[in-house]
């Protein structure tokens, strides 16, 4: 009950955030929703069916450069354009899923194999001009006053309850899969295949399921970064220190809960931007310190918290 | 008298070591059948490509009519064979209910028959004070009832059981004994086990095949293979608990 | 596009390869013994690399010299990373060590670039213009040393693993943890001297490296995903595989390089782990698991 309580409350807090929220405060709300968002979509993966990917800036930058590619070349808004990111991630993550699931590889080697497929595609959009190359790509941004959802367009608070709308939807979605025969067979999985296989669990169609919604879901943060950010390039977007990024929150705010993705990517983005912001103000504009500090967090929350913060703070609150 | 399951001429091997050679027995529906013998007499192997983690290099699987082998451990499973295994799997991270939830979703049409079906078989086997506990927490008995509840709620027509005593003092043991028994009288579950602990097998067994070097040395009723000197033979110079 | 120009190429390959293969030998002898995945091992080798040439600024000193402390430090380096933060992890469920390592690793990157800024850094030795002629064939002195050196490294590590003790102990926990602990060896002490050894390793492969390329921070990922590749390609538990992967990944690179593009060089590294990943995960002369 109290938990139902906090969840509301804390939506309504998140809902009315604009109307006291300065235009910077805003931005950096976005920025750990996207990332709140995102790191949800990976936990599907990790968090439930237990496989390792360290590749995820993969389906960012496919779903990215599909729906980018499409309003670039053709016009084609980001409604349609997504769909085409849908399509080309599931199948993507369904082709690694495959030869992972199939070839029986796991653990540190299917991180690798992620890590690898995510390097693949770098380098080769990196050739690819009709995309870009590794010039990027620009897409043109009418005005920043007007709403025009048709084609994403608008004022960043419109950015800010887009991504709060995906955030809960993600949030309500895993809650659901987790209660359902989904959530069950999953945890089983995660916990030792071999026994779930003994007891009808089908592994591989629940690993490639959990698969699929990862990088559907991870789909439509590209989308979302195409159309926000009007700029992709290849060696940043599909960058292995994005891949990074992603899991942090997960991993400091609890791999496998419902809410450790959200509160690690708060914690994480406001820590590191508040160090940002109090080293500038010393004259400390140093380029790699807000990611030493990303690795010190990670480094004790892997060392002190292995659960991540979340299941220590939930005791804590007795939620 | 129909059979539940037929093995015949099963072979199992293993980079040249043959494991299991031309095995064939019968375990007859609703009967116990204890499967016994030293070790490394092949009886894990059996089980194995019975529950269709390895597939046999020959011979034949047939249970309740029906070709088996081959087949992967899932549709195992959902064919109405349940299994545990020799050195407990609990999922650790779930609550005992949860463990045993995960089994019976197999068969429930929904999560709340599930969950019925799980507090009647935890209930069943003891375990219903610790529902809610962390399979982590429980201790070896209560783990392995864990295991054989988490089968059971499959719905299974066949249970293989591998060593499920071991491990357990003698009364634990008996009580296991009688949770067996009641099963089998009640539903008419149809038992494989392998044991090693003499005074389970002849508690619960009504047949008994026993295996040596990957080869059927005797079968018969308890009384029959107690005296069988082939039997004595191979065990002799073994421990074995009576 | 001459005979002689592919020949050269791949000669200029075997040699870099093989001082990618002493990197990936450490990566083995870690990997293999320790089974700790370290993500951290390309920015342990860019360390190494930055290392050198703080000593050649600084002291005018070769990088074959700079050898000996830097591997000296390294290898207290690696034994106390080992003894103090990883050892703790083994019994923990894989990817929290493996997230150890990766906080590592972007705590070391970014330290680099803090402290030395994103511009390249190199050290400037006569020899590295110099090369010797056999015929129409060019061997670039420094490669050729930076080889030598690499070879000498290994030959070393496998004289020790193959003939004293305490490498014969460490073999053993590489076989069995719990085998090797009922004999009575001391495990944690062994893994911490064996991270030792593997991080030496990389400071000599890192020392010969920066006299054939200039070190920037993010050579660091760079590396460590090149190493994993050529551990798994040569085969994972097998020494000899990591050599062999290490010249297999330089030639391919330089022939890629030649006859691509440069800058498509790695995506055949990289195409290369997943057909090995799927087709052969023991790699080329691993032991199967």
């Amino acid at each position: 009950m109290r938990a139902r309580v906090s969840l509301a409350v804390l939506l309504a807090l998140l809902a009315a955030l604009p109307a006291f929220a300065g235009s910077y405060a805003l931005s950096v709300a976005t920025l750990i929703l996207y990332f709140a968002y995102t790191g949800q979509a990976w936990n599907v993966m990790m968090g439930f069916a237990g496989q390792l990917s360290l590749g995820h800036s993969l389906y960012v930058g496919v779903g990215g450069y599909a729906a980018g590619a499409l309003f670039f070349h053709y016009g084609i808004g980001p409604w349609a354009g997504l769909w085409v990111a849908l399509l080309l991630c599931v199948a993507l993550g369904v082709v690694i899923g495959f030869l992972a699931f199939r070839f029986g590889i796991s653990g540190v080697y299917f991180a690798l194999l992620t890590i690898a497929f995510a390097e693949f595609t770098r380098i080769g959009f990196d050739h690819l001009d009709w995309l870009g190359g590794p010039g990027g790509m620009f897409l043109r941004v009418a005005q920043r006053d007007i709403w025009d959802l048709a084609n994403f367009r608008g004022p960043p608070l419109m950015y800010y309850y887009a991504m709060l709308f995906l955030t809960a939807g993600a949030f309500a979605l895993c809650y659901f899969l987790l209660r359902s025969r989904a959530g069950y067979y999953w945890q089983a999985i995660r916990e030792d295949e071999e026994a779930a296989q003994a007891l009808g669990i089908n592994t591989f169609r629940w690993k490639m399921l959990a698969v699929a919604i990862s990088s559907a879901m991870t789909a439509v943060s590209g989308v979302f970064f195409a159309f926000y950010y009007n700029n992709l390039f290849p060696e940043q977007i599909f960058h292995i220190s994005r891949s990074i990024e992603i899991i942090l929150g997960p991993v400091i705010g609890g791999v496998g809960t419902l809410f450790g993705p959200i509160l690690g990517a708060a914690v994480l983005t406001l820590l590191s931007d508040g160090i940002t912001e109090a080293l500038a103000a010393l004259g400390w504009e140093i380029p790699g310190i807000k990611q030493v500090f990303y690795g010190l967090v990670l480094l004790a929350v892997v060392m002190f918290l292995p659960n991540g913060i979340w299941p220590t703070i939930a005791k804590k609150l007795r939620l | 008298m129909s059979s539940s399951l037929q093995i015949r001429q099963l072979s199992k091997s293993f980079r040249g070591l043959k494991a299991v050679s031309s095995v064939s027995f019968e375990v007859p529906e609703h009967h116990i059948v204890g499967l016994i013998g030293p070790n490394g007499a092949g009886k894990t192997t059996i089980f194995n490509m019975v529950a269709g983690v390895y597939a046999p290099d020959a011979g034949e699987i047939v249970f309740d009519d029906k070709s088996i082998q081959g087949l992967h451990p899932h549709q195992v499973c959902t064919a109405g064979i349940g299994r545990t295994f020799q050195i407990v799997k609990p999922f650790a991270g779930l609550s005992v209910l949860d463990n045993v939830m995960v089994g019976a979703l197999l068969r429930a049409k929904s999560s709340a028959e599930a969950r019925k079906r799980s507090q009647d078989i935890l209930a069943k086997l003891n375990l219903d004070s610790k529902a809610s506990e962390p399979a982590s927490s429980l201790t070896l008995p209560d783990r392995k009832r864990l295991e054989v509840a988490r089968a059971l709620a499959t719905r299974p027509r066949l249970l293989l059981l591998d060593e499920v005593m071991a491990g357990l003092l003698p009364t634990e043991c008996d009580q296991m004994v009688q949770v067996f028994r009641d099963i089998n009288r009640a539903e008419g579950l149809t038992i494989l086990l392998i044991e090693h602990v003499m005074r389970a097998v002849m508690a619960l067994a009504r047949g008994i095949v026993v295996l040596h070097h990957g080869e059927v040395v005797s079968r018969g009723t308890p009384e029959q293979v107690v005296r069988d000197p082939a039997v004595l033979e191979c065990y002799l110079g073994e421990e074995t608990e009576v | 596009m001459t005979w002689d120009l592919v020949v050269n190429v791949v000669i200029a390959g075997v040699l870099t390869g093989l001082v990618y293969g002493l990197m990936a030998l450490g990566l083995s002898v870690i990997f293999g013994v320790v089974r700790v995945v370290n993500f951290a091992h390309g920015e342990m080798m860019t360390v190494a690399m930055y290392a050198a040439t703080v000593l050649f600024a600084a002291f005018k000193l070769d990088p074959f010299l700079a050898v000996l402390p830097v591997a000296a430090a390294f290898f207290v380096f690696g034994y106390v990373m080992q003894a103090g933060l990883i050892n703790p992890f083994i019994t923990r469920p894989e990817h929290s060590q493996f997230m150890l390592m990766v906080a590592v690793a972007i705590i070391m990157v970014n330290a680099l670039l803090m402290i030395f800024g994103p511009a390249a850094h190199n050290v400037q030795v006569d020899y590295q213009l110099e090369s010797f002629e056999l015929g129409k064939i060019l061997l670039d002195k420094a490669r050729l040393y930076a080889a030598a050196a690499a070879v000498l490294a290994a030959a070393a590590l496998f004289a020790f693993f193959k003939f004293s003790l305490t490498g014969k102990a460490i073999r053993a926990c590489a076989d069995s943890y719990l085998g090797a602990r009922v004999v009575g060896l001391n495990v944690k002490r062994l893994y911490a001297l064996t991270f030792g050894l593997g991080a030496a390793c990389v400071a000599v492969a890192g020392c010969a490296m920066v006299l054939l390329v200039d070190v920037t921070p993010p050579l660091g990922p760079y590396y460590t995903l090149l190493a994993f590749v050529i551990v798994i390609v040569g085969g994972l538990g097998s020494m000899t595989g990591a050599l062999l992967g290490g010249v297999l990944i330089g030639v391919s690179e330089a022939l890629a390089g030649l006859f691509i593009a440069p800058s498509a060089k790695s995506m055949f590294s990289f195409g290369l782990l997943i057909l090995v990943l799927l087709l052969r995960p023991q790699g080329l002369l691993g032991r199967k698991q």
